[in-house]
């Protein structure tokens, strides 16, 4: 029996290892077309026309549309944080009037063979009267559109949050001090590129895109709407997803027009993008510019914080609205008291991919701008940045603390944590101390190796709520069918775990039921990590009444009262001694032609706020200016472990990402608006080589106690800090404090910087 | 529509007769024309490596080299690793190392692994990891992997020995 705690072994994956999944590119249907997008080739201009003409005549083409022939279909939607102002700035599925990025979609090209469309695509030719792109977020707000759309600027918000009294702040202040840092463009860029086929059966009137992921729910009720069908009459499945990390599954302009086209054409289409494609029109994220002023006392204690942030939104805002932006002004003080903060986060576009959420997002930004002045409040005032994070911790007794302001739509909470408890521990379990020596004994010794701390918190379940139905069979199978969905990071077995909990059943005996719209009437998705606490809840929820329903039933058949029935091993047991097996009791119902199962609910106001430390360890190479991690640890208390291998899992994929993002990845776009990084050539994601194995402290100090299970989610928290913590590293390392100011910190960028070029 | 040339693939110890054209990738003749999905495209420019399989006993990435090239040799892909029920030593040590999240690059390093043990069972772990960086993966961080290559290889070893 596998039950919380245990690290049991996936049931995911038999079909994965033996080449047997079904992602989105392995489904196929009779009859497909096959659909490959035309891309703008330039950043920003008028569309003039699209002449499809030449690409219409190559055999086995059956139709390319361009915007007049979607005309009639509204833009994508906000999934989420809808901010006044933003609506007008929405993606059309087809670009009408103007492009605005390289990548913008202007036609689609159908055709029998995913060759030939490729082959036609190439062969539509875009008349744009192209224009100076606008590529910086710090400049002044320019048209969005000029002419179709005059006065509309491309600042489309800005998030304003706050509390306490931020001028007395700083007429009471020590010093002032002050930093300009940037986070660069980079993104999930999961291995599974985007893919849906779209199928509809006209008999019986449903159409069913497959590769579906993180929200089929959301998705299915967003393309009912666009297609003006009953929502009742549109299915999402989701099978296999290689990767999710925020921006999969979101609703793309492809997945309406795969749909779109298998109603239009009667047949049904399929599309998979190219990598390229990917990089260049799936969401980008990150790229942030902060202005951070902190008022401070002689200990380093931060008054008052008066922050400005810019994030580049690039060409469009979608489904996600302004989540990054909001996230990221609600959650900028992290794990620190701030009496006063005042925060303007501006939504800026630009000529460049469109940009959302990706693992942790606003906090992966704001960890980096906030540690990084953390640092330097140390190094202004001549203290140990160690000491000045004690000093601004917030204390164990102010648990629950209230922050005193929103994001997602929710009081920012602190529900539970031990935060100067888990600093000391993890120094300790690091031997920070000794690291830090060691470093400074080799670097006497000529080497540049240096050692780096950043805290973080982060944030986990979010609600509303999630259903969960769990049924038993009469030989014993068990089925749990939830409204989740599954991106790769083991849904299937946490979920399981949690029901073997109070079933006492083998995991391998249960179905997990996820990303199936016809299965279930509701269900959130998989984003914000929430899945484990929202849907875990649900689980043990569903699980402890069918446990009751059950017992009921077992006490009837052993002529016993409920409550003197013990329950071990899957067995009810009365104290006279006879006993009853879950299972039986479960073929008992099948016998008078009912079933065995339960619903559960699970319903959340608040987030919950798992947190950490990261420590890492670096060495550069002053003549390259390369980087190399030599030691990464992660210090992470998520109150609860379903499953601790699935957890470090997380954590060290995480950390991967974050190291990606520290060092290596970059969209980088040349003065044209033409993007630089359009190929995993350009774009360096790490490999092996550049990942050292990530040491895991995870910790279980701080339940939350704001679900049954006292779980906080433990998908982001391995990537938060990990760019706070490698900057903190490398300035030591150089033994110039404050040296690192923008990530990546690229060999060429470092170089520059050493030599002070 | 450029002709198409009929061909026989030996893959797996199985013959596939299939008609294709010059340009069609090996990864895309193996998915779509012998419906072999386990080979995973994830970028089509031979950098991720989601895509290995064995040609002759060496890793090849299956988007760079065309179908009509693997005319008269051997192809082994992921969905030959296993001896019916009883897993491959190598996939056994994914599954119980957690070497894969996602699964979407594991057919590849799988494909990339055998092709380097059964070269050089003996490999140090330098000499492992430097093979391993030829694939990427996006969800484990890597140590997994590396780790369940190490023990599987052990393994391998012992049962040659």
């Amino acid at each position: 029996m596998s039950g919380i705690g245990v690290p049991a072994r996936r049931l995911e994956d038999g079909p994965l290892l033996r080449g047997e999944g079904r992602f989105a590119a392995d489904c196929n249907a009779p009859g497909q077309l096959h659909m490959r997008v035309v891309r703008s080739p330039v950043a920003f201009g008028r569309l003039l026309g699209v002449d499809a003409g030449e690409a219409s005549t190559l055999p086995g083409v059956v139709a390319v549309w361009t915007a007049a022939d979607v005309a009639d279909l509204p833009p994508i939607d906000f999934r989420m944080t809808r901010i006044e102002g933003l609506a007008p700035f929405r993606q059309r599925v087809l670009a009408a009037d103007y492009v605005r990025y390289v990548g913008d979609p202007v036609a689609v090209v159908f055709a029998t063979d995913a060759y030939v469309a490729e082959d036609a695509a190439d062969l539509v030719f875009c008349d744009i009267d192209e224009l100076d792109p606008v590529l910086d977020p710090l400049a002044d707000p320019s048209p969005f559109m000029p002419e179709t759309q005059p006065g509309l600027l491309s600042e489309p918000a800005v998030v304003r949050k706050g509390y306490g009294d931020i001028d007395a702040a700083f007429a009471a202040a020590h010093r002032v001090v002050e930093l300009t840092v940037r986070v660069g463009r980079h993104s999930g860029v999961p291995m599974e590129t985007r893919g849906a086929l779209a199928v509809h059966d006209a008999a019986r009137d449903i159409l069913t895109m497959h590769g579906a992921a993180k929200v089929p729910h959301y998705n299915r009720d967003a393309i009912a709407r666009m297609l003006g069908r009953d929502r009742e009459r549109v299915q999402l499945s989701e099978g296999h997803v290689g990767g999710g990390f925020g921006i999969r599954g979101e609703l793309y302009p492809e997945d309406v027009l795969v749909c779109l086209a298998a109603l239009r054409l009667r047949t049904p289409v399929k599309w998979v993008e190219d990598r390229r494609e990917h990089l260049l029109a799936a969401n980008h994220s990150r790229d942030q510019t902060h202005r951070l002023r902190a008022a401070v006392d002689a200990r380093g204690f931060i008054l008052g914080l008066d922050a400005e942030f810019f994030t580049d939104q690039g060409a469009y805002v979608r489904t996600h609205g302004g989540t990054v932006t909001d996230l990221a002004a609600g959650l900028l003080p992290g794990p620190y008291v701030i009496p006063a903060y005042r925060v303007a986060g501006h939504v800026r576009l630009t000529n460049k991919t469109p940009a959302g959420t990706y693992r942790a997002p606003g906090r992966y930004e704001t960890t980096f701008a906030r540690e990084r002045l953390v640092d330097r409040i140390g190094a202004e005032l001549g203290l140990d940045p160690i000491e000045v994070r004690r000093v601004n911790l917030i204390p164990e007794d102010a648990m629950p603390f209230h922050r005193g302001l929103d994001t997602l739509g929710t009081h920012v909470v602190h529900d539970s944590g031990r935060y100067h408890d888990l600093l000391d521990r993890t120094l300790a379990h690091v031997g920070f101390d000794d690291e830090r020596k060691r470093a400074a004994e080799r670097r006497s010794a000529g080497e540049a190796v240096g050692v780096g701390l950043g805290w973080f918190v982060e944030k986990s379940g979010l609600g509303p709520k999630d259903l969960v139905r769990i049924s038993l069979a009469g030989d014993g199978r068990l089925e749990i069918v939830t409204g989740v969905a599954s991106i790769g990071q083991g849904v299937e077995t946490a979920l399981a775990q949690i029901c073997a909990e109070t079933l006492h059943l083998p995991i391998e005996t249960m179905r997990v039921v996820h990303g199936q719209t016809d299965r279930i009437a509701y269900g959130m998705g998989a984003f914000a990590s929430r899945v484990t606490v929202m849907t875990g809840s649900a689980v043990q929820i569903a699980s402890a009444g069918l446990l009751a329903t059950a017992r009921a039933a077992a006490a009837t058949m052993l002529q016993a009262a409920p409550d003197a029935l013990g329950f071990d091993g899957g067995v009810f047991a009365s104290p006279a001694g006879a006993s009853v097996s879950l299972q039986a009791v479960a073929a008992h119902f099948e016998a008078s032609g009912k079933v065995l199962a339960a619903e559960g609910e699970f319903a959340a106001d608040h987030m919950n706020y798992p947190y950490g430390i990261h420590i890492a360890r670096v060495r550069v190479d002053r003549e390259t200016g390369g980087v190399a991690v030599e030691r990464f640890i992660v210090a992470y208390d998520i109150g609860r472990a379903v499953n601790p291998l699935l957890v470090e899992g997380q954590i060290a994929g995480a950390c991967a990402q974050g190291i990606g993002g520290a060092l290596f990845e970059e969209f980088v776009y040349d003065e044209g608006g033409q993007p630089l990084a359009a190929s995993f050539v350009d774009y360096l994601m790490p490999t092996c080589h550049e990942v050292p194995d990530v040491e895991t402290f995870l910790r279980e100090d701080a339940p939350s106690p704001l679900n049954p299970l006292g779980v906080k989610g433990a998908g982001e928290g391995g990537i938060t800090a990990v760019g706070a913590a490698i900057a903190a590293a490398i300035d030591d390392a150089l033994g110039r404090p404050g040296l690192v100011s923008r990530l990546p910190v690229s060999p060429a960028r470092l170089h520059a910087l050493i030599s002070g070029r | 529509m450029p002709d198409k040339i009929a061909i026989t693939l030996d893959v797996n110890g199985k013959s596939y007769d299939v008609n294709v054209e010059p340009r069609r990738s090996l990864a895309d003749v193996l998915r779509e024309d012998c419906g072999l999905t386990g080979t995973h495209l994830g970028c089509e420019h031979g950098v991720c490596g989601a895509c290995t399989v064995l040609v002759d006993g060496r890793p090849v990435r299956a988007c760079l080299m065309f179908g009509v090239q693997a005319e008269g040799k051997a192809i082994r892909t992921v969905e030959g690793l296993a001896d019916g029920d009883v897993l491959h030593p190598l996939q056994k040590a994914f599954w119980e190392n957690h070497g894969l999240q996602c699964g979407f690059c594991t057919p590849g390093f799988l494909m990339l692994a055998v092709g380097a043990l059964e070269e050089n069972p003996a490999m140090s772990e330098a000499e492992l990891r430097d093979v391993l960086s030829s694939n990427l993966c996006r969800c484990t961080g890597y140590q997994n992997i590396v780790k369940a290559v190490r023990l599987a290889a052990d393994e391998m070893r012992a049962r040659r020995a």
